[in-house]
């Protein structure tokens, strides 16, 4: 049964992932993606890490999928196309990706993983507070103030990026 | 940790993933095509960090907060790209990235 549902996510994340980047339709492509993070999300909560599935529903499918979609709905029409792709770059990039995915899977499957049987630890949400405010061994206060550091700087640089078009036109 | 499925089961699906978003980086010209491209390997990055954690070292949490803070650079990085993609639309035609070259030489 857990197989079964295994590779139905999978197969839903190849099959999504392949319509993302062929369809000729941008909206449609956004929507695929959100198909793909949805089936990840998926997956994550399979691993029983479930608040880090929540987040990837919450921040990936909900917030950048609609941040796309809206920046799509300002920049294209609705019924705009993209341009197909040319036969000789598809061929090209194709076959690099094939020969990329070839010589990754291979050395993947050659090697020889050990999983570990330790016990595993207890991922609530309380201890994943704990750990991201605590600065022992382990602790992740710095990485935690790094990044509340860098999506103020991402905020204000967004606000200012979008805005000074405005004044100078 | 999935009954009957190894931690090579996942990885092969996440390494498919991350080609295609490879692929679609090399073959499209439109920006916001590119930038989901850029999600697309990104997430598959995040499945690798997930399932090394799981599988082989079940006692840390290495990997789960590695995950947890690259969703949330990849969060930011997506608002800047939009934040510049439609700057650049509204002083250019279009946004396919070979109309966008006025700082390339």
């Amino acid at each position: 049964m857990e197989r079964l549902i295994f590779y139905m996510l999978a197969a839903v994340i190849l099959i999504f992932s392949v319509l993302t980047v062929t369809s000729r339709k941008i909206l449609r492509a956004a929507v695929y993606l959100l198909f793909v993070l949805v089936a990840t999300a998926g997956f994550y909560f399979f691993l029983e890490y479930n608040f880090l599935a929540a987040v990837q529903l919450t921040v990936y499918s909900g917030g950048i999928v609609v941040l796309i979609i809206f920046a799509v709905l300002l920049t294209a029409h609705l019924d705009h196309k993209l341009e197909p792709i040319r036969l000789g770059r598809g061929v090209l990039s194709g076959l690099l990706a094939t020969v990329g995915a070839g010589v990754v899977i291979y050395a993947i499957r050659s090697y020889d993983f050990q999983p570990s049987s330790a016990e595993p630890i207890d991922f609530s949400i309380e201890m994943i507070g704990t750990k991201l405010l605590s600065y022992g061994d382990y602790g992740y206060v710095l990485p935690f103030e790094v990044i509340s550091v860098l999506l103020v700087a991402a905020m204000i640089a967004a606000i200012i990026i979008a805005k000074r078009s405005i004044s100078n036109d | 940790m999935i009954e009957g499925i190894g931690v090579t089961d996942i990885l092969v699906v996440s390494t498919a993933m991350f080609f295609v978003g490879v692929f679609g980086f090399l073959v499209r010209k439109n920006l916001i095509t590119l930038l989901m491209s850029i999600e697309l390997i990104l997430n598959s990055v995040n499945i690798n960090f997930v399932v090394f954690n799981k599988y082989l070292y079940p006692d840390m949490l290495q990997g789960y907060m590695f995950s947890l803070f690259s969703i949330g650079i990849a969060a930011a990085e997506a608002a800047i790209a939009i934040a510049i993609i439609l700057n650049v639309f509204r002083r250019m035609s279009g946004i396919n990235s070979d109309q966008v070259n006025t700082m390339k030489y």
